[in-house]
């Protein structure tokens, strides 16, 4: 755990209170059973802008905190341990691309609406099933665009889209030339295919040729933050499941093949919480973050991925049944690996970046 | 990535800093420029010329060889911020630090903590100058992971003890002045049974064998104690205390061991950079052999993850106070990475990569061989990742022995 100053320790105590007992993983079970697309507490999402949890990293004179990425991340962690299904960093993301690439005047119209909780955003970036910024063909013009994207993540809640078009982020409101297509995934949440019919599109003009790269960037450190608290959680919950689970007259815990496997994922754990706080040190500082991402989100997923499976397996027969919890960690995990870049693509792009 | 820079260096932190550069220029010798060998300390002493005594003797008189160990006691007496300053500086001119060995790494922390005045006074400031080499008498022939299970004996002679036994691994043995070593003064308890010795290596009955090891090296050694004498003040801490002595010191024996990854520097480039020597490259200027680059990106992102967890141990121990739980998952990630890069790079090079000895081969290629087979030894001194496992399921994980 990062060295953190009081006002970051209170935040994530205040977070890990909140989640643990307003937003168990019960309360994800009864959003799954209501079917509800959005796939989220509405009223939970307005506790926690009422905290400000949607305004960190937003600037104080847009109504923000700007209390930077760490503590970003810090409740994002906790939120992922108990698997809290809300927008909240879809918003984030959202409200970091207007931040990094908006005028002022597009900075004044929405950075406060989305740091109070009033607007949800999210990214819609890629166009296929795998993450590819590097080929995008929705497009502009006349100030209308065209184009369909996938998978978007916090679709159906969303009023607001930061859409990646072939020549920059636009943003576009939720409204006329904008349709949704229902695409449930694994992990039960609001994911949805958006096609663009000349829908009304207003640039992110500032933020110069690497808008989108930096946007990614924090898409990743930030999506590696909710794996970093779910790989905890899978992590916390196997320990206690083997502490009291009797086999031959012993505790699963006291077999030395169960200790050693437990030890290697405490040390996969380790390394992945380091590059997943690196990363958010580093936006914090404003150095290295594009390096730092990449390390941080391959990280996530290499440990997480191990540590589910392992989940799973260590529990034996239980982890299988929906009515465990461990195998909703397994289901979000792999939408989340997916998401702003595999591990494979996170290797190309580690190794292009390094020249070699 | 490895390295943040403070948000903001204090006006102090820039003087220190223009202090670091004014000694390096007058004292380090640019003949010196990148000599630094990290694998000193299983080599043995190299004939020292002049200009590395003289750059040794300048860095000892300053304490900047040891330089967060007091200053009363011939360290350097630095905060942390500008121990950190003085190593970025170095590494700016190619120096290195002269001043090293297990009289540095684990040794000195561990007498800091539990020696008397009088040993402080004694053995610390000679360390600090690198002028004593210590080495460790901790593992016997039937001791090795049940490290409690040590025979050597020191029996209670009024005035001194009398030492009979075996040690074995003893790491440069044949070239230390000194040993620190636990021995049994108490044959009825195995654990309270053990004291923590201070002896002489050239006092009568001490006699060293090195060991050929796979690598073709003989960095370790048996070492016979035949009725040593040694005196009682070479006893640190209070006879019986030997066992939390000593597993102190192993504490600071796994985060060295771990730290940065000695074995993966001395192999100098980086892996991306030998496959591009060796391996084709694309017209990109990529390595053409994907699946190769793909498990270089993979290695080398764990690597910096790795770098990150070393870094994050020291600030949270330096916000905690005192050792870090982390340094058995340190010695056990550090050591394993080390071994893995070692098996890449050789994988990488080929044939050319497994040469021995004689002609074909460069100095650096045999070099790395010896390396990719003296890191074997990694996984197994200091604690065995099996021990590290134990360690870590135990003491930090909470998981209960068989009941």
């Amino acid at each position: 755990m990062a060295v953190l100053n009081e006002e970051q320790e209170m935040l994530r105590d205040m977070a890990r209170e909140w989640a643990t007992n307003e937003s168990p993983v019960a309360a994800f079970r009864k959003i799954r059973a209501s079917g509800d697309p959005e796939a989220f507490d509405r009223d939970a999402y307005g506790a926690m802008a009422q905290m400000g949890w949607s305004g960190i990293i937003v600037p104080e004179e847009h109504g923000g905190s700007d209390f930077g990425w760490l503590s970003a991340g810090l409740v994002v962690e906790e939120l992922g341990k108990t698997l809290t299904a809300s927008p909240l960093i879809a918003t984030t993301l959202a409200a970091a691309a207007i931040v990094l690439g908006g005028s002022d005047e597009q900075k004044a119209k929405w950075l406060p609406r989305l740091a109070s909780g009033e607007t949800i955003g999210t990214l819609a970036i890629d166009e296929g099933p795998r993450h590819d910024p590097a080929k995008l063909s929705a497009s502009v013009s006349g100030g209308k665009l065209s184009g369909t994207k996938a998978f978007v993540h916090e679709a159906h809640g969303a009023d607001l889209f930061v859409v990646a078009a072939a020549d920059g982020l636009y943003l576009v409101e939720k409204g006329d030339g904008v349709s949704l297509a229902t695409r449930k995934l694994t992990d039960q949440r609001s994911h949805a295919e958006i096609t663009f019919d000349g829908a009304p599109a207003d640039k992110l003009e500032n933020g110069g040729d690497s808008l989108l790269d930096d946007v990614l960037d924090r898409a990743r450190i930030l999506t590696a933050c909710e794996m970093l608290g779910m790989a905890q959680a899978v992590f916390d919950m196997t320990l206690d499941y083997l502490k009291q689970r009797v086999q031959f007259n012993q505790v699963l815990a006291t077999f030395q093949a169960l200790q050693h496997r437990m030890a290697d994922l405490f040390g996969d754990l380790a390394m992945m919480r380091s590059a997943v706080e690196g990363g958010l040190q580093a936006l914090d500082i404003g150095v290295g973050a594009s390096r730092a991402a990449i390390i941080a989100k391959a990280e996530a997923n290499r440990a997480l991925h191990l540590i589910s499976r392992e989940g799973i397996q260590l529990h034996g027969g239980i982890g299988m049944t929906d009515e465990y919890d461990a195998g909703f960690y397994l289901k979000r995990a792999r939408v989340l690996e997916a998401i702003w870049g595999s591990t494979p693509y996170l290797r190309d792009r580690f190794a292009g970046a390094s020249g070699y | 990535m490895a390295t943040q820079p403070d948000v903001k260096a204090p006006d102090a932190d820039d003087a220190f800093r223009e202090e670091v550069r004014q000694f390096l220029a007058a004292n380090f010798p640019p003949e010196l420029k990148g000599k630094g060998n990290a694998l000193a300390s299983v080599e043995g002493p190299a004939q020292e010329s002049d200009a590395q005594r003289k750059w040794r003797e300048a860095m000892g008189e300053r304490g900047w060889g040891t330089p967060t160990w007091p200053r009363e006691y011939g360290g350097g007496g630095l905060p942390r911020r500008q121990a950190r300053i003085l190593d970025e500086e170095m590494g700016r001119v190619g120096a290195y630090n002269p001043i090293g060995g297990m009289g540095v790494m684990m040794f000195g922390p561990t007498l800091l903590e539990y020696g008397s005045e009088a040993q402080k006074k004694e053995h610390i400031p000679p360390i600090c100058r690198g002028e004593i080499r210590w080495c460790q008498g901790y593992s016997e022939p039937n001791a090795g992971s049940d490290l409690a299970n040590l025979q050597t004996f020191a029996e209670d002679k009024g005035d001194h003890y009398l030492v009979n036994g075996q040690k074995t691994w003893t790491s440069g043995g044949q070239w230390a002045d000194k040993c620190f070593a636990i021995v049994r003064t108490d044959k009825s308890d195995k654990h309270r049974g053990i004291s923590f010795l201070l002896m002489d290596m050239d006092a009568p009955g001490v006699e060293v064998r090195p060991i050929q090891m796979i690598s073709g090296m003989s960095p370790f050694c048996e070492t016979f104690f035949t009725d040593v004498k040694v005196p009682k003040e070479n006893l640190v801490g209070e006879e019986g205390q030997g066992w939390t002595i000593g597993k102190r010191l192993l504490q600071h024996e796994r985060t060295n061991l771990s730290g940065g990854g000695s074995l993966a520097r001395m192999m100098g480039a980086s892996l991306s950079d030998l496959a591009k020597k060796y391996v084709e490259t694309d017209d990109s200027g990529a390595i053409a052999d994907r699946v190769l680059r793909d498990r270089i990106a993979d290695f080398e992102i764990r690597w910096n993850a790795f770098l990150l967890t070393a870094r994050r141990a020291v600030e949270e121990s330096k916000a905690a106070g005192g050792v870090s739980e982390i340094s058995s998952v340190l010695k056990k990630l550090g050591t394993k990475l080390g071994q893995e890069r070692a098996e890449l790079m050789i994988e990488i090079m080929g044939f050319q990569g497994l040469g021995w000895e004689g002609e074909g081969f460069s100095e650096a290629e045999l070099a790395g061989v010896r390396a990719w087979l003296f890191g074997k030894a990694t996984t197994i001194y200091g604690g065995s990742t099996e021990i590290q496992n134990n360690i870590i399921a135990k003491r930090v994980l909470g998981m209960l022995d068989h009941q």
